[in-house]
């Protein structure tokens, strides 16, 4: 008898296929968002696996506040290049305008660059499905979050009408207008994409491990200067430090730890070894309780 | 808090040889399990324990935790590990959890995915879903209490959605002073019980979630119990997938894969068994055979795939395969049927309607079904039969199903994914049901389609026309009638071989059995539908002048014709405009309370939103809509 027994990765590798094919076989016209992260990294690379020899019959899409890591610029268009995807990049036309940035506009630089720019761009192209990377794991009020999340056609989440989801039967069917956020990889944890990477030699931004870089302290916040928007105060210079990133966004707000991993297995093992969780370094989540859950309902992802 | 050994004997072999610790983390097995109990059992805090006793929690979060717990927490100034779990802001307000959340942990041996679901009644929905993709059913019971309606509850529907592991975790046994006899008496109970309802196994174990006892090392405080602890105990438990692969290999289509003409790959995950190069299989419903070629993937081609895996197929033969169908094992086909007795969990706000179409979803095939008036409803707490022409939100039923055309299945004793469906309503597109298929029924097996050898275009050549339905929906007083017979007149002046089907006609015979329900109403709409369908394969253009109030019944008409035969013609009339008409007097008596179910009054009209034609007789006379009916038909 061939018998084998299949390993969690394996299962879950399984799983997010089926999701991406089922998405594929009854959406109009879909999207997957690729923030460059190591979340989307493994989205992307499922895709590849779910539809090869075909690449991903869908285009990627970045929503870009135009204040990422240099570096994350780099691997996003080698990534879609590598694909064989088309690549939408955009960019909030009144963000653009009013230059709205992290250091002067606080939170209202997530809402229009983000929550704004995304139901912007939803629109513009028309997207009915939209695939995401979010996990269960990462916050209590992601737990309870479907796996096809269904939005208003003015892309509000409404946590009492959300479809049940039995079996592998996912209920793909809408009114014109509403749209799905589809989350393949709901059910993987942090250790998982990190085993995952670290399997299947998927290539990550560099900033995930450690090197030498120019940083400064705010509010506790180890932040790195990635260029010379960054306003530093006078007489201040950037201090080397040796870091690296558990989580990436726009570098203004995403804080780095002090670390001297510089391989895969170095940065598995401080991860596990780590006593804080992986949001902390956002400075997103300080907020409020519920802040994610209050930010979902208004359209951020 | 009594001290545990850690579950993680592995921090040491993280920090000193991170690549062995690796090696080993990436051969665990995924196991997934549910926990069911009511809301005082101790479930939130029994899983807020596994996730802190195997390290899940970090220190902001428990720091975090600690302040919360003195804040809002029930366990005084100890830690309340509830609160890790509770998730939306709405819910850790009410203190209760209100949906299903899936929670994710690992020891040594594996990863697991808990799928936490509330006790409360009114939510039997968020159970069975966080049933139906669980290895096994963690039931709780509260010690002081014993075995509750609630268990008896859980324990069914566990058992209903096929989960074959279950332990009874009897809870809070420092509350009872880790008393054998308590724990013994209710073990002895549950027995009893869970015989009645076909439970055969289950593995009881007493624990404290609290205090941390038989959670993941046995226990001090029950010396007693000889038993594994609950956490070795998940460890070790078969796994279902591996059962799954020593069954014939099963696959539905889910997307066909034609990147250029040169290739034709099948993707799907396979239902069980397993698949090689070489073998023999066959295309259901289609019954066309060839054999596998290639296990195309990324990284090569493969010689073995297994149950549980995501793969790409290609065969040896061009055969027709598409979305929905089955690729299964030549030798070792599925049956093939249209009708069916099933389970159903009704989960939707709306009641089951008997005799309207829904969307059924069974593997990766979407097909129109309707749904029988229930043979019984069953008590969830007593397992009670009782009668019911209905199923509403958290009701449980046995129905027959009808789909529109055969499709390949499985017993979901067999197979959950072959055996188990969701039903969608047509309009809203909310799944409002899921079913678990028991067998194909009889007739459906007997009952062959008989050919004929003079067809419907022979009938239709004959009668030098095209056959229609058209198709006249309004309110009652509307002038569909009135309209309707000059359509026919005129179309009988033109040679045409035509025939009025009226809504009042038809009530004095062949539906004069049906009243003005919803379900009556239907059924009356499915058999005008059915008359007219075997009319144009008479070769007839049939006039039909029936209120039909409900789009999804005439979607399902429109369904049962061949494409473009079907002319739904909307006769709009404002409901003041036809109530002050009244022609027969039926607004009157509906308005005075006499008549019920009267659409426009107590019943409503679901106007068509995309009909062939709109008739506004507020601007049209009949004989003007006649004329416009008829060039819509006849351009």
């Amino acid at each position: 008898m061939d018998q084998k027994s299949l390993t969690h990765l394996q299962r879950l590798e399984a799983e997010s296929i089926q999701i991406l094919r089922e998405v594929v076989a009854e959406a109009e016209n879909p999207v997957m968002l690729y923030s460059v992260g190591k979340d989307s990294a493994v989205m992307l690379h499922l895709a590849k696996k779910a539809f090869y020899p075909a690449p991903p019959p869908f285009p990627l899409l970045h929503v870009d506040t135009t204040w990422k890591f240099r570096d994350m610029y780099a691997l996003r268009d080698k990534a879609a290049r590598d694909a064989g995807m088309e690549l939408l990049v955009y960019q909030n036309p009144e963000a653009v305008e009013k230059g709205i940035n992290p250091f002067d506009h606080g939170s209202v630089h997530t809402d229009m660059w983000k929550t704004e720019g995304l139901k912007q761009a939803l629109d513009k192209y028309g997207f009915d499905v939209a695939f995401g990377g979010a996990r269960r794991d990462e916050e209590k009020s992601r737990a309870k979050e479907r796996v096809f999340s269904f939005r208003s056609a003015n892309h509000r989440w409404d946590p009492k009408n959300q479809r049940p989801e039995l079996w592998r039967l996912y209920n793909a069917r809408k009114s014109k207008g509403e749209s799905v956020r589809v989350f393949p990889i709901s059910n993987w944890t942090e250790l998982d994409i990190w085993q995952y990477i670290h399997l299947e030699g998927i290539e990550i931004v560099p900033l995930y491990f450690s090197a030498p870089r120019p940083t400064v302290e705010r509010d506790g916040l180890i932040l790195m200067v990635d260029d010379e928007r960054f306003p530093l105060a006078e007489g201040e210079t950037p201090v080397m430090r040796s870091v690296r990133f558990r989580t990436l966004g726009c570098y203004p707000l995403t804080g780095a730890v002090e670390s001297e991993a510089k391989t895969l297995p170095e940065v598995i093992q401080e991860m596990l070894l780590t006593t804080t969780s992986e949001r902390q370094g956002r400075a997103i989540d300080h907020d409020q309780a519920a802040s994610m859950e209050k930010k979902k309902q208004e359209g951020y992802f | 808090m009594t001290t545990q050994e850690p579950i993680y004997k592995t921090d040491a072999l993280i920090a000193e040889n991170i690549d062995a610790y690796l090696e080993a983390h990436q051969h665990k097995t995924m196991l997934r399990f549910i926990t069911c109990g009511s809301v005082d059992d101790g479930k939130s805090t029994l899983i807020g324990r596994l996730l802190y006793d195997s390290k899940m929690i970090f220190e902001d979060q428990l720091a975090a935790l600690e302040a919360d717990s003195k804040r809002v927490g029930t366990q005084g100034q100890e830690i309340d590990f509830a609160l890790l779990v509770d998730g939306l802001a709405a819910e850790r307000e009410q203190g209760i959890t209100i949906d299903v959340a899936y929670r994710f942990f690992a020891t040594e041996k594996r990863k697991f995915i808990v799928a936490d679901t509330p006790g409360h009644e009114q939510y039997t929905r968020n159970m069975v879903t966080g049933a139906s993709t669980a290895d096994v059913a963690v039931i709780l019971i509260d010690a002081r209490k014993g075995v509750l309606t609630q268990t008896r509850r859980h324990s069914y529907l566990v058992h209903l959605l096929g989960i074959r592991h279950i332990v009874l975790a009897v809870n809070k046994m420092d509350l009872v002073g880790y008393d054998q006899a308590t724990f013994d008496k209710i073990v002895e109970e549950y027995t009893e019980f869970a015989r009645s309802i076909g439970i055969t196994e289950f593995t009881a174990m007493p624990i404290s979630g609290f205090k941390g006892d038989n959670i993941t090392a046995s226990s001090e405080n029950t010396p007693w119990y000889t038993g594994p602890a609950l956490l070795p105990h998940l460890e070790t438990v078969e796994l279902d997938s591996a059962a799954d692969q020593a069954k014939p290999f099963r696959m539905s289509v889910q997307w066909v894969n034609r990147p250029n003409l040169d290739f034709r790959g099948f993707a799907g995950l396979i239902a069980s068994g397993t698949v090689r190069p070489g073998d023999s299989i066959r295309v259901l419903p289609s019954g066309k055979t060839s054999s596998i070629a290639r296990i195309v993937s990324l990284e090569g081609d493969r010689d073995l795939a297994v149950a549980g895996e995501s793969v790409t197929l290609t065969f040896a033969d061009e055969i027709d395969c598409s979305r929905g169908q089955v690729i299964v094992a030549a030798q070792a086909p599925l049956e093939v049927a249209d009708q069916f007795e099933s389970t159903l969990v009704w989960m939707d706000e709306n009641e089951l309607v008997p005799g309207r179409a829904y969307w059924l979803k069974v593997g990766t095939q979407t097909v129109s079904a309707t749904v029988h008036a229930p043979k019984y409803e069953v008590n969830v707490n007593t397992q009670e039969h009782l009668a019911s022409k209905t199923l509403d939100l958290n009701a449980i039923g046995v129905a027959n199903i009808t789909t529109d055309r055969e499709i390949p299945f499985a017993p979901y004793d067999e197979n959950r994914d072959l055996g188990g469906f969701i039903l969608i309503d047509k309009i809203s597109n909310r799944t409002v049901a899921a079913g678990m298929i028991h067998f194909a029924l009889r007739r459906a097996q007997n009952i062959h389609w008989q050919a004929t050898d003079i067809g419907r275009e022979h009938h239709a050549n004959m009668k030098h026309q095209k056959p229609a339905v058209l198709w006249l929906t309004g309110l009652s007083g509307s002038g569909k009638s009135t309209i309707a017979n000059i359509v026919e007149k005129k179309l009988a002046r033109m040679n045409r071989h035509t025939f009025l089907l009226d809504g009042d006609n038809v009530r004095h015979g062949l539906n004069k059995d049906l009243g003005f329900t919803e379900a009556d109403r239907i059924e009356n709409i499915r058999r005008v539908g059915e008359v007219a369908k075997l009319m144009t394969d008479a070769g007839l253009i049939v006039i039909t002048a029936f209120i039909s109030p409900f789009r999804s019944e005439r979607d399902m008409v429109r369904g049962m014709m061949q494409p473009g035969e079907f002319v739904e013609v909307f006769v709009d009339t404002p409901l003041s405009v036809a109530e002050s008409r009244d022609v027969k007097g039926l607004y009157a008596k509906a308005r005075s309370g006499q008549l019920k179910n009267f659409t426009g009054i107590d019943s409503p009209y679901e106007a068509p939103e995309a009909p062939e034609l709109r008739i506004d007789t507020t601007e049209m006379t009949p004989e003007e809509a006649a004329d416009a009916i008829i060039a819509r038909l006849i351009p």
